[in-house]
């Protein structure tokens, strides 16, 4: 019956795509939950790929683009189920992006892509257990693995001469994938961890967290959780009660959020963020002028690059089958071919109708390593005067 | 010198935090006793009703910050807690008009006020979200340390920091005042002991010619100043997130039922036993043994009796305990 069905589906997109009709993409993201504060800069992102790709008029013959959005929330896998059995079933997506969170996006592929066949791509989930879920070569994403993270986050502090962490990570996929990867890594090069514990978002009061991270030590703390949940309350908790000084924030913890809420008592703290400092992130700057939304926010460009990097796909393989257009990812992201910046979608889908050859770059510098994600190049922040200024690239 | 040191450690980390969080958490049960004693039943909606009452309180200390009144050291906020007792007030009255009269007087199982009070909740909790969205927000202003981590270490010389905040300080001394005037009101006025003869005996209380509506106003009165001191008081030490306070009402029911439902001293007590057990037994005293051991010994492990992980499994397990052995917990309430 469920190959019927994809069958039915399928040959229902085919004949959608052949003569050049509208099609859907389903975009999921935590619009509610731990993780709000990112999710309408990464909205604007993929809707601004999808707008610049849908007006072009050069999509799949003319075909114009509809973007039907869903909020998946950030931890809550019945909810990212239900949203994406919607866009699949009801709305009939070729195509979902989303969800921002790595707990959504695994509830949401393996409960809804992987059995109907769908293409996934997401702009932000970064837990290491993505990298070896069994997806049907159906997911993708647009940032690398915190397990490269984790190691890049090592390799910082061991630069900086610290050889002694607590670690504390909020209690899901996400920071346990992170916490462990960088424990791991930190270990290898002869640091030391202290104590490696989580703490749950949402909550009260988070001064048992911090006493026993206090009484553990180290020369400063990493926090893995968001800068608008937990992570900000232990934090908080930690510079007032003189456990911590020093912290190092990992991707969730470094933005706006963080430096209205500490300024210059977080001075001297050092994090790393997925970025670049390829010319494509500053092309990405006046898309996100143009249509409202701040291009510099963590994960914005990434989604940027999710929506192009889908609908190249779809044109490389001339249709917006999902069975079909997922081995062209790959071909698109990365080289051979033309090289691709934000802004110049058009050019692309140009090139790509004509047969030819593109690698898209995009506003993070995108390149696809297997099985489907960023090979990652993190922009490192240190905190000055308040302001999480970048210091490198790695 | 070592000894101090631990004893500072100790104080800094369990203390002083799980002080102030005794206190949030007695008030907050306080509320929730109150109405279990004299409505009888378990208000779901006291979460809520915190967080309405902080939420007026922050707006109008935002209107008084535009203004230029402050009150030197000590946040505004407090200059605005009447305002907001008296929206809650205005809240609690409105719903117990519109909802809980009515099952009151077709005598609802008290099961049913629970569900009803569930109801509630999610009413409150959608306008609140309407008005003030859910974001976190801070409103604390004023001095925000009484003693400094660093200068402490400075001026003792000692290794070991103790970091007072303003907040915690005030959350102590308000519940101090709340609590006093409370048990006043009960014990010694003729208003309080109409509520209590309620409490103990409706139908004789009835006898004896109490009004039972004006006992149930003013039990929602109390309640909404309750409520809106304890949730003012916790927005001032941590920060105003409507989720947050929906979250609270698990410790607080905790804190009610283990102190004695129905019993105001009761709530006090758990109030704090919930805030001690739950830092203390997940505090790591690696540091304080370190200190109190021999010269150069430190244990490998961090001398932990349990991961913070499980610090609600510790709420949860003390409560199953006094249900099982105590179930009218620990001040003789009513049972469950």
């Amino acid at each position: 019956m469920k190959k019927l069905l994809i069958a039915t589906a399928t040959t229902a997109l085919m004949a959608g795509a052949a003569s050049a009709e509208d099609i859907k993409i389903g975009l999921m993201l935590g619009f509610t939950g731990p993780a709000e504060s990112y999710a309408p800069p990464m909205a604007g992102g993929v809707r601004a790929a999808i707008a610049e790709a849908s007006d072009s008029g050069k999509f799949l013959g003319g075909s114009k683009i509809e973007l039907v959005e869903g909020d998946s929330t950030c931890t809550d896998a019945a909810v990212a189920t239900a949203v994406a059995e919607r866009f699949v079933t009801s709305d009939g997506v070729s195509g979902i992006i989303g969800a921002l969170c790595s707990g959504a996006t695994t509830a949401a592929l393996q409960n809804v892509a992987v059995p109907n066949g769908m293409v996934m791509i997401s702009p932000s989930a970064t837990s290491p257990a993505l990298t070896t879920i069994e997806d049907n070569g159906l997911f993708f994403r647009a940032t690398p693995s915190d397990a490269r993270q984790g190691a890049v986050m090592a390799d910082i502090l061991m630069e900086e001469g610290i050889k002694s962490v607590a670690v504390t990570y909020t209690n899901n996929d996400y920071g346990k994938g992170l916490a462990d990867a960088f424990e791991a890594s930190f270990v290898a090069l002869g640091g030391e961890v202290t104590i490696n514990a989580s703490h749950e978002d949402g909550k009260g009061d988070y001064s048992a967290e911090v006493g026993a991270l206090a009484s553990a030590g180290g020369e400063l703390l990493v926090v893995a959780g968001y800068a608008d949940q937990g992570g900000k309350g232990i934090i908080q908790g930690a510079l007032d009660t003189g456990a911590f000084d020093l912290f190092h924030l990992p991707d969730a913890m470094v933005g706006h959020a963080t430096e209205a809420n500490f300024g210059a008592d977080l001075d001297g703290s050092m994090g790393q963020v997925p970025g670049t400092d390829a010319e494509g992130g500053d092309m990405y700057v006046p898309i996100g002028e143009a249509n409202g939304f701040d291009a510099t926010a963590p994960y914005s460009p990434e989604s940027y690059d999710a929506g192009a990097m889908m609908v190249l796909a779809m044109q490389a393989a001339g249709s917006a089958d999902p069975a079909v257009y997922k081995d062209k990812l790959f071909d698109v992201a990365n080289a051979p071919g033309e090289k691709i910046y934000p802004g110049e979608l058009a050019k692309a889908l140009e090139i790509l109708a004509g047969g030819g050859d593109v690698d898209y770059v995009g506003a993070s510098a995108l390149e696809l390593i297997a099985p489907g994600e960023a090979s990652g190049s993190y922009r490192v922040v240190k905190t000055d005067g308040g302001k999480q200024e970048t210091v490198g690239y790695r | 010198m070592d000894f101090l040191n631990a004893l500072v450690a100790f104080t800094n980390f369990v203390i002083v935090p799980a002080s102030a969080y005794g206190a949030q958490l007695a008030i907050g049960a306080l509320g929730v006793t109150l109405i279990y004693g004299i409505l009888r039943f378990s208000n779901f909606a006291h979460g809520e009703t915190m967080a309405f009452g902080t939420m007026v309180v922050l707006l109008v200390t935002g209107l008084f910050q535009q203004w230029g009144i402050s009150l030197g050291p000590l946040p505004t906020a407090l200059l605005a807690l009447p305002f907001g007792i008296a929206a809650a007030a205005a809240l609690v009255l409105f719903t117990d008009k519109t909802v809980y009269k009515f099952y009151r007087r077709v005598k609802a199982a008290p099961v049913m006020l629970v569900i009803v009070s569930m109801g509630v909740m999610f009413m409150m909790n959608g306008i609140l979200r309407m008005i003030i969205g859910t974001d976190d927000r801070r409103f604390a202003d004023g001095e925000r340390f009484i003693i400094r981590a660093r200068d402490f270490k400075e001026w003792t010389g000692l290794s070991e920091g103790l970091a007072i905040r303003t907040t915690q300080v005030l959350t102590i001394v308000v519940a101090l005042i709340t609590v006093a005037l409370l048990f006043w009101f009960l014990n010694k006025t003729r208003t309080g002991k109409s509520m209590r003869a309620y409490s103990d005996n409706e139908d004789l209380a009835l006898l004896s010619g109490i009004n039972p509506e004006r006992v149930v106003m003013i039990t929602w009165l109390v309640v909404a100043a309750l409520a809106t001191v304890a949730g003012t008081l916790y927005g001032l030490d941590k920060s105003f997130k409507p989720f947050v306070y929906m979250q609270l009402l698990l410790p607080i029911f905790a804190s009610a039922i283990v102190g004695g439902l129905g019993s105001p001293l009761g709530a006090i007590a758990g109030g704090f036993v919930i805030a001690f057990s739950e830092i203390t037994l997940t505090y790591a005293f690696k540091k304080v043994v370190t200190y109190l051991g021999p010269d150069g010994w430190s244990p490998d492990g961090l001398v932990q009796l349990l991961s913070t992980d499980y610090k609600f499994a510790v709420s949860f397990a003390i409560l199953i305990i006094v249900l099982l052995f105590k179930p009218t917990g620990l001040f003789k309430g009513k049972s469950v």
